[in-house]
């Protein structure tokens, strides 16, 4: 693979290469109204060769893809200014442009530098300049940046491009389907199965550091245990061998404990294992079913499912004393809820006639919003800046991925070349964060 | 004991008569019509008790003696269930009195009953799931003297599903616990 790819980014074009690479494709399928209109001019590259990645297109893909700007195509651009001094206002005004990214690449020893402006045009000002360096592997990490930096600082939301997702993909037929266990980039490049299994793999979620991924997986004599690999080093440990469920697995917020849900006991309850000494403490105690935990950002709650008043419902237990309080009435189907990252809210599958939702509860007004208009949905994910939610879904009878904002006001669908993809896991931190060296 | 023993053996005649007429339940097996005809009766007593009661196939399900000179009949190994429910029909009371009556009667058989669920809600709940309607098979197959430890309970969820698809007709077929016989 990593000849392929290398033989890839000397021979051929890199557009056409990393294209080929990208399992999932991604499509707006809904943008905000007023959407930033932005250029994105090809950073100047003083060199024969071509860059094994095209920076700015990587930058201009991530911005458009966030729904959240409109980009103008180079080949409307009257000019391709790499700073500040070169720009010509009125050419960008002509085009209505708002903002522009420019900036020019150096070859150096072990790698690349880029000097990068966010510049806005009306008020003919600099926003952002910064300079970076990173190797030639690390060309894609560098473009995420700069759309990170970019949309933080047009949006002042942090921006979401340098993380990856975790998923995954069943193929062939009833009865006789290969699991895969995959990471890639938000934007679905750079893709790297983790696990490929003729036995369901499921339930994969992220530790807070994002160096370790617990998954459930029944390859061990087609029974259910809980694993987890650590991605450095690409060690996995069966963390489970319990009879009957092994399931559910989540870090707590500082990566100590794994909550999880075990049938041992004869019910589906949940416990937490101390990752540290081996000690499993039972925290649920009921004859229904207790699944689907997840943890309160201070570490001191849980929220999960239960079907103990007849119908599958969210509720919230305090570790301090056990105690446990139902948090959602309306429907008679909740379930898989996670609490956004400043526990304002939480989003959950929810099922309104017959059709099953992803939804936002708001905690503090008790208002309930559906978020999504499609069928079937489930397994939300959000993203580390809690601006977006990543979800599974059908389109055309086949599993996708799809992901809307909080807000609801952006869409997109993440459609795969690769059978049924689902149970999407927005990774907690970035892949790569550069330090800015003063310019 | 030998009255009860006896009352489920004329079942079992019963059943075997009632099936020869039914040739979609009765599979490879099925004894010719000339065979009750037979004239010599003293060879094939000697015969009769050879034949085990209930046998193993390769395809982990269960063939029965419908009784002697009667055939085998292979017991239908799949029960459905209701969207959320985990509660065994009565409909397959009846093929899963057979199955119970197999394993009281062969302490050596292992089952493994696979509970599964439809797509729909979501995918731990649905493991959860699968496991409330193993279990409620073994509930019933242990409560008419099947042994616990005979029966080993895993749950797919909605990981295995014996159809693709949506919608309603795929689902049914979907929610489902199969029972598994193992050597």
């Amino acid at each position: 693979m990593t000849g392929f790819r290398l033989a890839c980014a000397l021979l051929i074009s890199t557009l056409v290469c990393s294209a080929a690479l990208a399992d999932l494709r991604i499509e707006v399928t809904q943008g905000v109204d007023n959407a930033v209109r932005i250029g994105v001019v090809p950073f100047n590259y003083p060199a024969r060769t071509r860059l094994p990645e095209s920076v700015h297109e990587i930058v201009d893909a991530d911005l458009t893809l966030s729904g959240r700007f409109s980009t103008l195509p180079v080949q409307q651009m009257l000019s391709l200014p790499t700073s500040t001094e070169s720009v010509l206002a009125r050419d960008w005004r002509l085009l209505d442009v708002e903002y522009l990214v420019m900036g020019e690449m150096v070859r150096m020893e072990y790698g690349f530098r880029l000097r990068f402006e966010l510049y806005n045009v009306f008020k003919q000002s600099v926003v952002l300049r910064q300079v970076i360096e990173g190797t030639e592997a690390e060309l894609r990490d560098m473009a995420h940046y700069v759309s990170d930096e970019v949309f933080a600082a047009l949006t002042g939301i942090p921006g979401a491009f340098s993380t990856r997702i975790m998923y995954v993909t069943a193929d062939g037929p009833a009865g006789n389907q290969n699991f895969k266990l995959n990471i890639a980039d938000a934007d679905g490049y750079r893709r790297e199965t983790i696990l490929a299994s003729k036995e369901p793999v499921l339930s994969a979620t992220w530790s807070p550091d994002g160096n370790k991924v617990a998954y459930v997986s029944f390859e061990n004599d087609a029974r259910p245990a809980i694993y987890i690999r650590d991605l450095r080093t690409g060690l996995t440990q069966q963390i489970t061998n319990f009879s009957g469920l092994n399931g559910a697995p989540a870090f707590s917020p500082d990566g100590r404990q794994l909550a999880m849900v075990l049938s041992k006991d004869g019910n589906p309850d949940i416990y937490v294992l101390n990752l540290e000494n081996r000690r499993l403490r039972r925290i649920t105690r009921h004859y229904g079913i207790d699944t689907e935990p997840s943890w309160r950002v201070d570490g001191e709650a849980i929220v999960f499912t239960s079907n103990r008043g007849g119908k599958p419902q969210i509720y919230q237990m305090l570790l301090s004393d056990l105690s446990i309080e139902r948090l959602t009435f309306e429907g008679d189907y909740n379930a898989k809820a996670s609490l956004l990252p400043d526990g304002s809210g939480l989003v959950m599958v929810h099922r309104r006639e017959g059709v099953f939702h992803i939804a936002l509860l708001n905690l503090q007004s008790g208002r309930l919003t559906v978020l999504t208009e499609t069928a079937l949905d489930e397994s939300p994910s959000i993203a580390p800046n809690g601006s977006m939610l990543i979800y599974a879904t059908q389109m055309d009878g086949e599993g996708i991925l799809s992901a809307v904002s909080i807000d609801g006001g952006v869409k997109f669908n993440l459609p795969s070349s690769e059978g049924d993809v689902r149970e999407p896991a927005w990774s907690p931190q970035k892949t790569k964060v550069f330090t800015p060296i003063s310019p | 004991m030998g009255i009860s023993r006896n009352r489920g053996l004329m079942a079992l005649v019963v059943a075997g008569l009632i099936l020869v007429g039914c040739a979609s339940k009765a599979p490879e097996e099925e004894v010719p019509a000339l065979e009750p005809v037979a004239v010599a009766p003293a060879p094939v007593k000697a015969e009769v008790p050879k034949e085990p009661a209930a046998s193993i196939t390769g395809s982990e399900k269960v063939t029965i003696s419908k009784g002697p000179g009667m055939g085998t009949e292979t017991l239908d190994g799949i029960f459905y269930f209701d969207f959320d429910q985990a509660i065994v029909k009565r409909s397959g009371h009846p093929e899963l009195d057979k199955h119970a009556k197999v394993l009281k009667e062969n302490p050596g058989f292992r089952v493994r009953l696979e509970g599964h669920a439809d797509e729909r809600g979501t995918r731990e709940y649905n493991l959860a799931l699968g496991e409330r309607r193993a279990n409620g098979i073994r509930a019933y197959l242990t409560a008419q003297g099947a042994s616990r430890t005979q029966i080993e309970v895993i749950s797919y969820g909605e990981e295995k599903p014996a159809v693709l698809g949506a919608g309603e007709s795929s689902w049914a077929q979907n929610r489902r616990v199969a029972i598994k016989y193992r050597r």
